[in-house]
């Protein structure tokens, strides 16, 4: 009798696949990739522009020129910093989601520095060297309670480093409305800006491209080998795909959760850092731009793979600029950028499913 | 299909059956016929084929050629919710339960339609009682040992009413006065007229039980046979193409220092399901091998656990290994002390499923010269586990292949060479040969003994008698957290071990022999 309420004819059914495929793996963020363009064209269409023309403004507009290019390695070095560090927790199934918050923390910190040594007669060449590391630490800092809470008390950092970033967000609020507010500043709630001493140096002439692109290349190289070199990256990965295999092996998991959580707010904080002592000289609210969320689609899109999220951080990136065009050109709004990283990542968990199952039409008796 | 037609026709009707891998042709051209009420047995070494063969006939892989009849009736098995519903039943080897879920949820989830839980328990107790298969509905799978697991499994067969069921390795974790319990279910079954295709490598077994035998060697039918007309040794020989090889057991030299000792070790159970140890004292002297049998879930998890560093002891003095205090001690610190270790559960923590054999050999092996400045020295990696590969007969595609596309014997072969190859002066084995194959037992119990006759200590955990009494030289029973006395293999018997599994062992010799230990 119960079979009756199923009925006749065909239903749409996900199947485990006996084996997945490897190359498949690799191509779906490739696959995801033209779907979200696609999808974007698609969008274009549908708002009333012409999909070309919005293709045009959207993705080959930023990347016109030189000064194109460099802006596009501009806004993908916060996004490599903070993707890699992500990656290497992440390889251990260390959820750090929080590595906005963290780059909020490390840019406050690092502010810190800049606006006590304004002005002063201290060895100017120090405070550059002193606002990375503390860039780095305080996103450290930041990190160490999801990872002090996980490790006491098991609790679960995905929350944790969550919640976190809107205490963050909040802390800077807070602080560029009081105690960092700018005093000649018109109670704009912003700081100073800084002092040439407190900025990264320009690679090229004329471009905002700074010195910590060169950070970013050296963090994916580091981390490349940490990864696929070291004793210590094997490890990880092992408590990644098998707690009881690093168990039984000796692994120390407790102090991997350490080092998944601290290596990747050390990151964000000093992606933080790059932000105020680069393309802004100066905190204000906004210091970051979602790129700790952003980070997160990255680390996916690149399959926690430090050559695919060069690639990724770029094309990331790339949305970044096409939405600030399409808000110049195509009168839309530049939130169209969000949209655009929203689909990349349903599209990648979309063709993620199609690697470990195949849709069947099955036909269901009566 | 008339009834007539489906009243003669053969259960089950494989013809031709070929499924090749990229690797390795897992079956050539199998053509075999499993009757109705037939118990069927599928004999063959690990790699030949046999687990190829039943995930074709329960709708897992799909066959690359041949032809399979169901009843008379031509059909290819789509998936095994297909399997079930044609009446397959299938007790894997690999066990396909969630560790988060209850006995009786997990049962739930195989049966067709929604469950009253309550009513579902009551008919679990009712099969585990009938066919001596114990087991508490109410408890979470992730606490029980693999035996009991494998108690679930069968049991959500049998409560399907199969028409032919699948056993693969079932009496493995028995005990000896339980082997005849289930027999007597396969049979009644059997009579009722299911099916049973049955694998194991236990030859008596498949003499006294088994009315026909297919055997399988490198995926083709070698012979079929009736059991009961042959002997172990003919059949051994169909399988493997030539004569079984006996393990030289030869009497143990001259003892050497004690290696491992274990204190009055109490733990209590970690879990409301679990064994507390009761006060184990144990003494392990270099150059012999200590055996402990009994059925799974008397505490053998827990005493593993305690004894590899996974569960640390509040007292270092209770675990000394080779002469250090060791109950603080993780596991990498044990095994820097010179101890090697191989669990029960090969994939996921004996080994890492999706990483290659070379990983693999790095998860243990890494303190053999593999590191330098904490950056992996590949060459060395991909060199050890070639030697691991040869020297052990491990079959598979190579060192750069993954753990999980070994079949299970081959993976306990990669994982015994390669805690062998450590040279460990303790090593810690938990059912060394469990579901492999006769001749890879074999094999794998001579390399035992060639590594106590070079001077290693050796702790043995199994739930397999005839294996302890082949290679142990003493024997110990643990039953519900307690050790019993030790006992040299010559002052004991397998009915004395026998009867001591369910317990029962008098207290005053057990003061005795600690006292002589």
């Amino acid at each position: 009798m119960r079979q009756r309420h199923r009925g006749n004819g065909q239903v749409l059914r996900l199947e485990r696949r006996p084996e997945a495929s490897q190359a498949m793996a690799y191509a779906s963020p490739l696959i995801a990739v033209v779907l979200m363009l696609l999808g974007g064209l698609l969008l274009f269409a549908m708002l009333g522009r012409d999909p070309l023309e919005g293709f045009r403004v959207f993705f080959i507009n930023p990347l016109s020129d030189a000064y194109g290019i460099s802006e596009l390695l501009l806004k993908a070095t916060p996004l490599m910093l903070c993707a890699i560090g992500l990656a290497i927790g992440f390889r251990a199934n260390v959820w750090n989601i929080g590595a906005e918050g963290q780059l909020i923390v490390g840019a406050i910190a690092a502010s810190a520095v800049a606006l006590h040594f304004y002005e002063s007669d201290a060895s100017s060449v120090l405070v550059l060297p002193l606002m990375v590391i503390a860039g780095a630490i305080g996103g450290m800092l930041w990190a160490s309670i999801p990872a002090l809470l996980k490790t006491r008390f098991d609790t679960n950092e995905i929350l944790v480093s969550l919640m976190l970033v809107y205490v963050a967000q909040l802390l800077v609020s807070w602080l560029v409305h009081g105690p960092m507010m700018d005093p000649d500043g018109f109670n704009f709630p912003q700081s100073r800006l800084f002092e040439d001493s407190a900025l990264l140096p320009i690679l090229f002439e004329g471009t905002r491209l700074n010195l910590a692109f060169v950070f970013a290349i050296g963090a994916l190289l580091v981390g490349y080998v940490f990864m696929y070199r070291s004793f210590a990256g094997f490890q990880m990965q092992v408590a990644g795909q098998s707690r009881d295999a690093a168990r039984y092996a000796g692994f120390p998991v407790r102090r991997m959760v350490w080092v998944g959580l601290l290596g990747g707010g050390a990151l964000a904080g000093l992606a933080g850092m790059s932000e105020v002592a680069g393309p802004m000289g100066q905190i204000t609210e906004h210091v970051s731009n979602n790129y700790g969320f952003a980070a997160i689609i990255v680390a996916f899109v690149a399959r926690l793979n430090p050559i695919g999220i060069f690639f990724a951080s770029l094309l990331m990136a790339l949305l970044y600029l096409g939405g600030e065009q399409a808000q110049q050109y195509l009168a839309l709004p530049s939130s169209i950028s969000n949209v655009f990283q929203g689909m990349l990542l349903m599209f990648l968990l979309g063709s993620d499913v199609f690697i470990g199952y195949r849709v069947r039409w099955r036909e269901v008796a009566a | 299909m008339t009834p007539a037609e489906g009243e003669q026709a053969p259960r089950l009707e494989l013809s031709g059956i070929s499924k090749i891998y990229p690797s390795v042709v897992a079956n050539d051209d199998v053509s075999m016929t499993v009757g109705r009420g037939e118990i069927h047995a599928v004999l063959g070494e690990n790699g030949a084929g046999k687990s190829t063969l039943m995930k074709v006939i329960y709708g897992v892989t799909r066959a690359d050629a041949g032809t399979m009849r169901w009843e008379g009736r031509p059909l290819q098995v789509e998936n095994p919710a297909q399997a079930r519903r044609l009446g397959i039943g299938m007790v894997f080897q690999h066990f396909s339960l969630f560790e988060t879920l209850s006995v009786v949820e997990n049962v739930a989830l195989a049966l067709p339609g929604k469950q009253d839980m309550d009513e579902l328990a009551a008919r679990i107790e009712d099969v585990s009682g009938h066919y001596g298969l114990p087991v508490d509905p109410a408890r979470l799978v992730h606490a029980l040992s693999v035996g009991e697991r494998q108690r679930v499994e069968i049991i959500r067969c049998l409560l399907q009413n199969p028409k032919l069921l699948i056993m693969d390795e079932p009496t493995s974790v028995l005990t000896p006065q339980a082997v005849p319990r289930l027999f007597d279910t396969l049979r009644q079954l059997a009579a009722e007229g299911c099916s049973i295709l049955y694998i194991s490598h236990k030859l008596d077994e498949i003499r006294e039980l088994c009315h026909v035998a297919t055997v399988l060697r490198d995926g083709r039918v070698t012979g079929t046979c009736i059991p009961a007309e042959e002997t172990p040794k003919s059949m051994a020989r169909l399988m493997i193409g030539k004569d079984l090889p006996v393990p030289e057991h030869s009497t143990p030299g001259e003892l050497g220092e004690v290696r491992l000792r274990l204190n009055g070790l109490s733990k209590p159970a970690a879990d409301p399901f679990g064994t507390s140890l009761e006060d184990i004292e144990l003494e392990l002297r270099a150059g012999e091998i200590l055996g402990i049998a009994g059925v799974s879930g008397n505490g053998q998890q827990e005493l593993l656990h305690a004894l590899s560093g996974e569960a640390l002891l509040e007292d270092a003095d209770t675990v000394v290994i080779c002469g250090r205090p060791s109950g603080r001690d993780g596991p990498g610190r044990r095994r820097q002390s010179g101890m090697g270790f191989v669990p029960e559960e090969r994939l996921g923590r004996g080994a890492v499923p999706r990483m290659s054999l070379a990983e693999n050999a790095l998860l243990t092996a890494h303190r053999a010269g593999m590191l330098r400045h904490g950056m992996i020295r590949f060459g060395r990696v991909a060199e050890f586990a070639r030697k691991c590969i040869a020297d052990f007969n491990v079959k598979c595609g190579g060192e750069q292949h993954a753990a999980n596309s070994l079949s299970g014997g081959n993976l306990q072969k990669f994982i015994m060479g390669r805690e062998i190859l450590l040279a460990p002066k303790l090593l810690v084995a938990a059912q060394p040969t469990w579901g492999v194959d006769v001749g890879a037992a074999a094999f794998i119990r001579q390399r035992l003994i060639d590594l106590r006759d070079r001077g290693a200590a050796i702790l043995v955990i199994s739930e397999e008698l005839e294996e302890l009494f082949e290679i142990s030289d003493r024997i110990a029973v643990i039953a519900r957290g307690r050790l019993s006395p030790v006992k040299k293999l010559s002052d004991t018997s397998i009915d004395e071990i026998g009867l001591w599994m369910s317990g029962i062992w008098d207290a005053p010799a057990a003061q005795g022999e600690r006292a002589g230990a």
